[in-house]
């Protein structure tokens, strides 16, 4: 059985309440946080874990702790992104659904160190009812005195808010967030500054993701090397993987990384393989913005070695061979999946959630859907498919934020794995866009 | 007494190398060098939404992003990333490469593409013509061609208020018009509704931008989006000649450029320095109800570039009349344009052509909406 850190609880029945979370072992950490350790310790701790920011950049998060500025008289703001709205990505919600006491726990653990005294935890707005759970869990967190003035009487303060976004993608980038916090229209800033000089209200602020955060509370109690001696090389501890698609068991897994992208696919503990009679197609291995993959590059690297669940393994290869660990939405396609009405339904996510604020974005994501709208309903060009790599080469790294690149990397990988998919859809194009066509052997649903 | 300089900065743009103040960007430094020598000018990034009168404005249009080839003497790593040089500033030993990078001239031109796939081109009925931005930016940098062929975007037409006319279907967003609401009249009215391609600029439910500098955010849209409502449909700017004049008003510094037409003054707009940005806001009755000659004191003409269709040489009647006159105006303008199609003279293959494309694009129109 592989370690579990953020979910080795969660089966508890009532965990989602004070009492049992605390017979749990819970808020252990902010006693031995507050009572015994500087925020510099727990700064340090964080350092040691070698944890990587777990919503889909991976950067270490004790680095990014580390970056923020610490100006006299000015306060510090500590934001929880719980925006989770990558398609394939549920992970965050359900650890906030079933566990909330845990996030709540390395909130507290986590503004301690930074010498935060409010911090905001931003939820998706379609998630009202994981919004109540978390507000009832800090009314509780209170009422024992784990929140609000003077907490365990060591004289910290820790204010704790619960903001509901108004659910849109954008809002998860770090910069549209805290606009969008500020109860101003969620468009990314431009960087520089960054938020750790200029953030929240102009503040320095540190923005880091549901799952980052809950893993605090494990590494304050264990110490930042034992939660660095999980894993392997720099990608250190466990991570959540929403598996989703044609696989037997789709859901909420931990996983040691390290663990081979063979093992996760087909043993029983995890996804338990393929669904009965089909084969692996493709895979996306990070949520829909990480580059998709075909299936003789899945378990093994373009070199030949095995593939490990790591943000160092998956991204082998580069874009040419590889893909991203990213937020860990794995999405299993079988030979029945249409790749053309996969990135054209990508596509048209990021076409709707695109904010419209810088040029290349606003229009290129619109134009990509267009145009794979019509390859895939039969009336596409073989000019097309270049036009395509083109525009999304052209998107990328030219906008404000990361999502003109997530809306280009779809689209460029599944021509440069897929190819032949839309070359037959254009030569082909009544049969395509019909429902049940035959392409290589496999019928399309 | 002798002043006291704070440090300047040493940067190389496209090899030139110029000295700027602390805290300058880019874009800035590159304008110091065209100002100081005027044949330097096409070196200077294209801004479409930066506006240097408006605090903030910039990093939106990417029509400015340049190469920073070493970040700075003490880093001299390249930027991963080309930058946006309006809102970049410089450090000590910066090396930028604008004109001088083939991956910056080829962003540059699909940003014309990004920005003309849903602009309309009807530059002909358009009034901003002869002064437009977007104009300017896809003659210098874009392609004569299009590889769009899907159906463009359009938007209900919308009423805000009896000065300004808004056409938001010819808007770029570059939010210019967002900023001077909120920096320099009391109250914004007016902002952008939705997202992404669908993101308008509008007033909540129809209501009208009432206030002394509304009239401004005609002055700093750089496209035909916002226009002035009694200059409407009158002339073409390039049959018009701007006056600088001035009088005494108390709600602005009352420094105007007066656009004649024969004896009638047909417009009133700010004065604009050479990058296209007004010197001094200016209030809606100097602009909208100032029309008579006998309101205004005549300081002269104003001077444009001989380069810009304003000019016309209006003013120089001797020059016009060399016989090589026009010769040399070709000579000035000529510019190679980038367009590999064929193209033919034979009239009825010409006629064919043209039937084709409309049905190819009549037939994109019925093609079903991207809702299912």
């Amino acid at each position: 059985m592989a370690k579990k850190i953020l979910t080795e609880h969660i089966n508890v029945p009532g965990i989602e309440t004070f009492e049992v979370y605390r017979k749990q072992g819970g808020y252990t950490a902010v006693e031995k946080a507050i009572k015994t350790m500087t925020p510099e310790e727990v700064v340090e701790e964080a350092k040691k874990s070698g944890i990587r920011g777990r919503g889909g950049a991976g950067f270490p998060m004790g680095m990014k702790w580390g970056f923020l500025a610490k100006p006299e008289g000015v306060p510090r703001y500590l934001v929880c992104n719980a925006d989770e709205s990558e398609p394939g990505t549920f992970k965050d919600h359900h650890l906030m659904k079933c566990i909330p006491h845990l996030l709540i726990e390395g909130m507290i653990v986590s503004s301690f160190a930074l010498g935060a005294n409010k911090s905001f935890i931003y939820v998706r707005g379609e998630l009202m009812y994981v919004i109540r759970i978390l507000e009832k869990a800090i009314e509780e967190a209170k009422a024992n005195g784990f929140l609000g003035k003077n907490i365990l009487g060591s004289g910290y303060d820790l204010e704790l808010v619960v903001q509901p976004g108004g659910g849109a993608y954008i809002c998860g980038e770090e910069t549209a967030l805290l606009e969008s916090l500020e109860g101003k229209r969620g468009n990314p800033r431009n960087k520089p500054p960054f938020p750790a000089v200029k953030g929240l209200y102009q503040s320095p602020t540190v923005v880091n993701n549901v799952e980052s955060i809950s893993n605090m509370p494990w590494v304050i109690n264990n110490g930042g090397d034992a939660y660095a001696a999980i894993g392997i090389g720099r990608s250190t501890g466990t991570k959540l993987i929403s598996a989703s698609g044609h696989i037997q068991k789709p859901g909420v897994y931990e996983i040691e990384l390290g663990v081979s992208v063979d093992e996760f696919l087909n043993s029983d503990e995890y996804c338990g393989g393929i669904r009965k009679g089909h084969h692996l197609k493709a895979l996306v291995a990070g949520g829909s913005s990480v580059p998709i993959l075909p299936a003789h590059l899945i378990t093994k690297t373009a070199a030949g070695e095995d593939r490990l669940m790591s943000y160092e393994s998956l991204s082998d290869g580069g874009f040419a061979t590889g893909t991203m660990l990213g937020s860990g939405g794995f999405i299993v396609f079988d030979e029945t999946a249409c790749i053309v009405r996969n990135t054209w339904n990508f596509s048209r996510f990021y076409h709707h959630e695109s904010c419209g604020q810088c040029s290349p974005c606003r229009e290129g994501t619109g134009w990509m859907e267009k145009v794979l709208h019509r390859i895939e309903h039969g009336h596409g060009s073989m000019h097309d498919i270049d036009l395509l790599v083109d525009v999304a080469k052209k998107i990328e790294g030219n906008t404000i934020c990361p999502l003109g690149d997530a809306a280009a990397w779809p689209v460029a990988s599944a021509i440069r794995h897929f190819r032949d998919e839309f070359e037959w859809h254009i030569t082909n194009p009544h049969e395509a866009s019909q429902p049940g066509a035959v392409f290589m052997g496999a019928v399309l649903a | 007494m002798e002043e006291i300089k704070p440090q300047l900065i040493k940067i190389t743009f496209d090899g030139i190398e110029v000295e700027v103040e602390p805290g300058t960007t880019i874009m800035q430094a590159a304008r110091k060098i065209a100002e100081a020598d005027e044949s330097q000018g096409y070196l200077v990034p294209p801004a479409m939404c930066y506006y240097k009168p408006l605090p903030t404005s910039g990093g939106k249009c990417r029509a400015c992003l340049v190469r920073v080839a070493a970040g700075s003497a003490k880093d001299p790593r390249p930027m991963p990333k080309l930058v946006p040089s309006c809102i970049t500033q410089v450090q000590e030993g910066m090396i930028v490469e604008n004109t001088t990078n083939d991956a910056v001239l080829d962003t540059r031109k699909s940003i014309v593409e990004f920005l003309l796939i849903n602009h309309p081109l009807d530059c002909p009925v358009c009034d901003q013509a002869g002064e437009c931005h977007l104009q300017d930016f896809s003659f210098e940098h874009g392609s004569a061609k299009t590889r769009y062929e899907e159906e463009r975007r359009t938007f209900e037409k919308i009423d805000i208020g009896p000065f300004v006319q808004l056409h938001m279907t010819r808007c770029i967003l570059c939010y210019r018009c967002v900023y001077t609401a909120d920096q320099i009249t009391n109250k914004r009215v007016h902002g952008v509704m939705n997202r992404g391609d669908a993101s308008e600029i509008s007033t909540y439910i129809e209501k009208a931008i009432d206030n002394d500098f509304s009239g401004n955010v005609i002055d700093v849209c750089p496209v035909g989006a916002l226009t002035d409502k009694t200059y409407r449909f009158k002339s073409r700017v390039w049959f018009s000649k701007p006056v600088d004049a001035h009088c005494d008003c108390e709600k602005c510094s009352g420094k105007v450029t007066l656009w004649y037409r024969g004896d009638e003054v047909i417009r009133v707009t700010a004065r604009k320095n050479i990058w296209g940005e007004v010197n001094e806001f200016i209030c809606n009755t100097c602009r909208f109800e100032r029309k008579k000659t006998s309101d205004w004191t005549i300081e002269g003409p104003t001077k444009v570039k001989r380069s810009s269709v304003i000019s016309a040489n209006k003013y120089r009647k001797d020059l016009i009349a060399k016989p090589d006159f026009a010769l040399k105006l070709a000579a000035t303008q000529f510019k190679p344009i980038d367009d590999e199609r064929e193209y033919t003279t034979d009239i009825e293959t010409v006629r064919h052509q043209s039937i084709e494309n409309n049905d190819k694009a009549n037939h994109r129109s019925l093609l079903p909406q991207n809702n299912n």
